[in-house]
């Protein structure tokens, strides 16, 4: 079934989004999909040389959850612009939960669309990430 | 302090390939379940020419190819002291594999917080497929510890 917009309303919530617990294979199979290698994030050595407690996940990778919880809710291509703050570093083992609720309504362009607030948290409530979405609906 | 005068440098436009092989290990790591972004007959059967590239796949782009000015290295930033701050993307046009993407990346800001125990670096890229369409932007704030 297509959403729509007259079929949204302010305060709508997308499904909930978890991820699997981040182990550190995840991490290195992330590092290797996405071209970012920085060691922080699979040498726990390095990690700790540079003063953390060990290594932790990739901000992207965590971004990359909540890119699912969009193209759960509508296809990619209605995606306009969308963006976070990485607001604490996500933790090795942690599962990323991602949510969404739709905060406004609105025409732009000549379209119609909404603006959703998305977060993730982990699995031990802490938030990690905090943005916003701008999606055209028909 | 970072050198400030980083500020509106821009890299030379450099060129990356969008890599099937590349889009379906991306979907391995992060546990992707919608088939049409690692099974070519899934994209097809959904209206797509190919494999297309999930949203935040723009950033690994430029991670595969990196600036050949060495933006950060010059700046003589460390990258076991480097966060990722902010992300932020605007999406024009979808980009599949077999498309050639040319990035082009500005600094557009830098500014300290904390009396200087932060430094921030704010670099915007414009990405152009092989017609010549902007298919994308993105941009990014990476956050310096200097303690």
């Amino acid at each position: 079934m297509t959403l729509t917009y007259d079929s949204v309303e302010v305060g709508d919530a997308l499904a909930e989004h978890a991820s699997k617990p981040i182990s550190r294979h995840t991490l290195a199979l992330y590092c290797g999909a996405s071209g970012d290698h920085n060691p922080i994030h699979v040498d726990s050595d390095f990690a700790k040389a540079f003063g953390m407690p060990d290594v932790f996940a990739h901000g992207m990778l965590s971004m990359a959850y909540l890119a699912q919880l969009l193209t759960r809710w509508v296809p990619q291509s209605q995606i306009r612009t969308w963006g976070v703050r990485f607001v604490a570093i996500t933790p090795v083992h942690a599962k990323v939960i991602c949510t969404g609720k739709v905060v406004e309504k609105f025409e732009a362009d000549g379209e119609r669309r909404v603006r959703l607030e998305i977060n993730a948290h982990t699995d031990a409530g802490l938030h990690t990430l905090a943005g916003d979405a701008v999606i055209a609906l028909p | 302090m970072l050198d400030r005068s980083f500020i509106g440098l821009e890299s030379t436009p450099r060129s990356v390939d969008v890599e099937k092989g590349q889009l379906k290990f991306f979907a391995r790591a992060t546990d992707e379940t919608n088939r049409i972004y690692f099974d070519e007959d899934a994209a097809k059967a959904a209206g797509h020419p190919a494999l297309p590239a999930p949203p935040t796949f723009l950033m690994c782009l430029g991670s595969l190819a990196p600036d050949r000015e060495d933006i950060l290295g010059k700046l003589g930033v460390d990258i076991g002291r480097i966060l990722h701050g902010e992300q932020h993307f605007t999406c024009f046009k979808p980009i599949y594999a077999g498309d050639t993407i040319t990035l082009t990346t500005r600094v557009t800001d830098m500014y300290d917080k904390k009396g200087g125990a932060l430094d921030f670096i704010v670099q915007e890229t414009d990405a152009t497929n092989q017609h010549g369409e902007t298919v994308g932007a993105t941009r990014s704030t990476i956050v310096v510890r200097n303690t």
